[in-house]
């Protein structure tokens, strides 16, 4: 019996394949788009984790300033001295390097072509806080570091521009005022969390840079290592009390620098755009009602349309529960259908979003059966009232309905 | 479902005969394929109540060519109704094939018409937008033929009514003598034991009229039962037996004594 309702319900569904079509809107957009933002939303949490992670994790940044993007106002707290990265290496437990930092901005030249790229003097602890492996050459030695040698470690994308094919360790190229060795080139790392290519960088020894570009001792960022056995609260905690002491920042005061944990904005982050996923997700969810109740509503002025048809249909030998039936799976075929439709409509707004955004494409199968199962589930919920209002017509009124 | 399917299998062979029709009622209505036996139908209830048949005693033989007539509100489409299955007598017993159908439920009904009955109607009633092969197909698909004998079943009913060559068109693409040919095929693909036709005729010109009657005294020539309602002695004068009804009552029997063939100038 179900083989032949099937057949009777897609010759139905044929008949008014308009009526249809606009019958699925409502479930081929819920779908599409309960699909597309949760794809969309676990994209965005992977990309945001993946950048995050890729800074570092058990790192804290320390800066000068109260956070983020600080705005104006008063003036600027004072960077960090070389003795400050000292004290947080001796004295606070947990710590494994500190790495401090100097940055600059300047054009590398190298025969025709040049680069406008960020310079960052930093000491060999910088890389032992967090992975970044060479593609190729070498570190900095001590004696090169404390020596202050013009010796540079260049981003990928600073040797794509600078060197193109060519080799780049080994080669002299001028950056700023000075005149500098390669001696190794950075593996690629790609976006960092908040934009801006992390790649486009050339690190010297922290000494080269203070003496040749900033013309201080002056320390811009720290990064400070933490060992895995302690917990970056902790030394986090240790840390600004030691800063606050040596900054003699008075009791009741704010802190004039801030400390950053990786993993706690990759926390926080995780958890904001989880939160915004699911909000963007219920409005979806609730579009997807929408469609249900858009497919009752077309059901039920179809039964009254097709009240004459069923009265054919009952005078011909069909019993009731074989037109609840039709019915009823001509309205899970349809939003099953439209399920289908919006599965892969959501596939192509997916690809063209995260093309947009920058996101990696995505495709979730949990996500995607659940969302045609709660398709064919509202073909059920929904074409029941209205079937079981056909099924229960009487034949002769049904054929004298006009 | 199939419950209610064993319950209205039949033992008696489904062979019928054209006999010599009569349509008085024998005391028993042993021998007759359709017997009615005192039926009333009211509508409605206490003061308003409409009684529509007031004690309806008919019998039906197997192979009769039956014209059903009367003024509007004589009962004679009650009675019909009643016949198809479609309603239940309010009193009174109706027998077909031996069942006792005011006591059979919506569904078993539902299956006696299935079986047994093929129903033609006035506005054709096919399903638009649906092939002639389609509509005709229909009744086979809910008796769960398969789909190779529901063609070759349908093109035959085609065949029969001479609209084998159309089975592609819709009932937009017919004539209306086409659409009732359609239908009739449709009616006759199960190979029923009775026809009812409700004025069959009544939305054609006198010629396709004619010819829908030809096509009916053919079919029941072949076995089948017809029972039409109509209002054209014309058409009536088809018919081997004419009731007609008054006031909820069978007011007489006519025969017409010919071979399926109207007499000239009408019964």
């Amino acid at each position: 019996m179900l083989g032949t309702t099937f057949v009777l319900a897609l010759r139905s569904i044929r008949r008014h394949l308009l009526r249809s079509f606009l019958t699925t809107l409502g479930i081929i957009i819920g779908v599409a788009a309960v699909v597309t933002m949760v794809t969309l939303g676990k994209a965005t949490t992977a990309q945001v984790q993946q950048n995050i992670s890729s800074l570092g994790t058990n790192i804290l940044q320390v800066r000068p300033g109260q956070g983020f993007g600080r705005g104006g106002g008063g003036p600027r707290p004072p960077d960090f001295k070389p003795e400050d990265v000292e004290a947080i290496a001796n004295q606070i437990a947990g710590v494994s390097a500190v790495a401090p930092q100097a940055q600059s901005t300047a054009t590398a030249i190298y025969e025709g072509a040049n680069w406008s790229t960020t310079i960052n003097g930093t000491t060999a602890a910088y890389f032992q806080v967090q992975p970044w492996p060479l593609a190729a050459g070498r570190l900095w030695t001590s004696q090169e570091e404390s020596a202050g040698k013009a010796v540079c470690i260049i981003g990928n994308t600073v040797r794509q521009n600078l060197f193109r094919t060519g080799r780049a360790v080994g080669q002299r190229f001028r950056v700023g005022a000075v005149s500098c060795d390669v001696i190794g080139v950075l593996s690629t790392r790609g976006q960092a969390g908040f934009g801006g290519d992390q790649d486009d960088v050339v690190i010297m020894p922290i000494k080269t840079v203070q003496r040749r570009f900033t013309g201080t001792r002056d320390v811009r960022l720290m990064l400070v290592g933490v060992d895995q056995a302690y917990s970056t609260a902790t030394v986090q905690a240790g840390i600004t009390d030691l800063l606050r002491e040596r900054r003699t920042i008075t009791a009741g005061k704010d802190d004039d620098f801030n400390i950053f944990d990786t993993k706690q904005i990759s926390d926080t982050l995780s958890s904001t755009t989880t939160l915004l996923t699911r909000i963007v997700t219920a409005v979806a969810g609730i579009s997807l009602v929408v469609g249900g109740i858009g497919i009752m509503n077309i059901m039920l002025v179809s039964v009254t349309e097709r009240t004459r048809e069923i009265g054919i249909r009952l005078a011909i030998g069909a019993v009731a529960s074989e037109v609840l039936l039709q019915f009823l799976v001509e309205a899970v075929v349809l939003s099953m259908l439209g399920g289908v439709i919006g599965l892969l409509l959501a596939q192509v707004a997916i690809g063209a979003l995260s093309a947009l955004g920058g996101l990696p494409y995505l495709f979730v199968p949990e996500i995607n059966a659940i969302a045609f199962g709660i398709s064919a589930v509202i073909g059920v919920v929904f074409g029941y009232f209205p079937a079981r209002r056909a099924a229960a017509l009487n034949p002769i009124d049904a054929l004298r309905h006009e | 479902m199939v419950a209610v399917a064993a319950a209205v299998v039949v033992g008696a062979g489904a062979a019928a005969v054209a006999s010599n029709a009569a349509a008085a009622a024998s005391p028993d209505g042993a021998d007759a394929l359709i017997a009615l036996r005192g039926v009333t139908k009211s509508y409605g209830e206490g003061g308003t109540a409409f009684q529509a048949l007031k004690g309806v005693d008919l019998d039906i033989l197997a192979g009769d060519f039956v014209a059903v007539m009367g003024p509007s509100g004589s009962g004679k489409s009650t009675t019909m109704n009643i016949l198809g299955c479609l309603d239940v007598p309010s009193g009174g017993t109706f027998l077909f094939r031996g069942y006792q159908v005011e006591t059979l439920n919506r569904d078993q009904r539902a299956l006696l018409r299935r079986r047994y009955l093929g129903f033609v109607f006035q506005g054709f009633n096919l399903l638009s937008r649906t092939t002639a092969l389609e509509n005709v197909e229909l009744p086979l698909l809910y008796r769960g033929d398969e789909k190779k004998a529901r063609r070759e079943l349908s093109m035959a009913a085609l065949e029969k009514v001479g609209l084998d060559r159309w089975w592609d068109h819709t009932p937009a693409e017919l004539s209306g003598g086409q659409q009732q040919r359609v239908a009739i095929a449709r009616a006759i693909v199960t190979q029923p034991d009775v026809l009812l036709a409700d004025e069959p005729t009544g939305n054609l010109d006198s010629e396709r009229s004619v010819e829908i009657m030809e096509l009916l005294t053919d079919l029941n020539r072949g076995g089948i039962t017809v029972l039409m309602v109509t209002h054209e002695p014309d058409m009536a004068a088809f018919a081997r037996t004419v009731i007609h009804f008054k006031d909820g009552l069978v007011e007489r029997i006519e025969r017409n004594h010919h071979q399926g063939q109207p007499v000239e100038g009408g019964a």
